[in-house]
């Protein structure tokens, strides 16, 4: 782990110093990720690229000014968050998030369907059909929960880190967060559940389980 | 329930969720559920990157970095 951070020390040392070849390992080495979080980010390849493209210009051109106070993989990423909403902000499409929605507060949100997992329930599909299911789930959601999900569950940014990026409270990334994670797992459950189980919330006394 | 998922929940509110867990069936599924799709996103494979994407970037950092 150490070997690997001293090693991205010195290649952001040497890309400073005009060494190209360090410059493109780096890139090599967070290109993927980089277009993999931008696709799920704006659910489109043309745009993925794009911000593929714009977060490493920026960060070539921008590469004197950075500090290493973070990893260069944080850093590169609050670059192609940023490129991201700023396209939102830009764009009228039905799918994108609105200003008014990144500032909105999340509403309440309750379960609908408690029905156990199976042990193992991905492999009960293949690559492919899991590939899908988990992609026709999570492009559903606003951009705003995709996003904070994403970056918090899926790439394992920290809480404070994530508000950064999105310029919004850590109080508001927990809270999209849940929300997100509830809203996901009720959607993957029709996959995933046991079949011929019941819903455990139908027939009840509690209209809702408190989840908070 | 989410600050549980996270280890970031007091110690005292954990023994009280974890004693409510296991006698709340409904609770109980939410949380492992929860938990479980985490673990699905996060276990999902990256997309690989297609090579004229890839192409385009390297070209287009070149044709700057001159």
């Amino acid at each position: 782990m150490n070997q690997a951070v001293d090693d991205e020390r010195r290649l952001v040392k040497e890309a400073k110093a005009g060494n190209y070849g360090a410059f493109e390992a780096l890139v090599h080495r967070y290109e993927r990720k980089i277009y993999n979080v931008a696709y799920r980010m704006t659910g489109n390849r043309h745009d993925a690229e794009d911000i593929l493209q714009e977060t490493f210009l920026k960060a070539f051109e921008n590469l004197e000014k950075f500090r290493q106070e973070s990893s260069f993989y944080t850093w590169i990423m609050k670059i192609a968050v940023n490129a991201t909403l700023i396209r939102f902000r830009k764009s009228s499409r039905p799918d994108t998030v609105t200003i008014d929605e990144l500032r909105g507060d999340p509403q309440e949100f309750h379960p609908r369907v408690v029905i156990r997992w199976d042990e193992n329930p991905e492999q009960k599909y293949s690559r492919l059909e899991n590939e899908r299911i988990l992609w026709r789930a999570i492009r559903r959601l606003p951009a705003i929960y995709r996003i904070v999900f994403w970056l918090r569950d899926v790439e394992q940014f920290s809480n404070a880190e994530v508000a950064r990026m999105l310029k919004i409270s850590v109080f508001a990334v927990k809270s999209r967060l849940m929300r997100a994670r509830l809203e996901l797992r009720e959607r993957l459950t029709p996959y995933y559940g046991k079949k011929g189980e019941q819903n455990k919330l139908q027939g009840s006394a509690h209209a809702h389980v408190e989840v908070h | 329930m989410s600050k549980y998922i996270d280890g970031e929940l007091e110690r005292e509110l954990c023994k009280a969720l974890e004693k409510h867990l296991k006698g709340c069936d409904r609770c109980r599924v939410v949380f492992d559920t929860t938990r479980k799709t985490i673990e699905v996103y996060r276990d999902s494979e990256p997309y690989p990157i297609p090579a004229e994407v890839h192409k385009r970037l390297h070209q287009a950092l070149l044709n700057r970095w001159k």
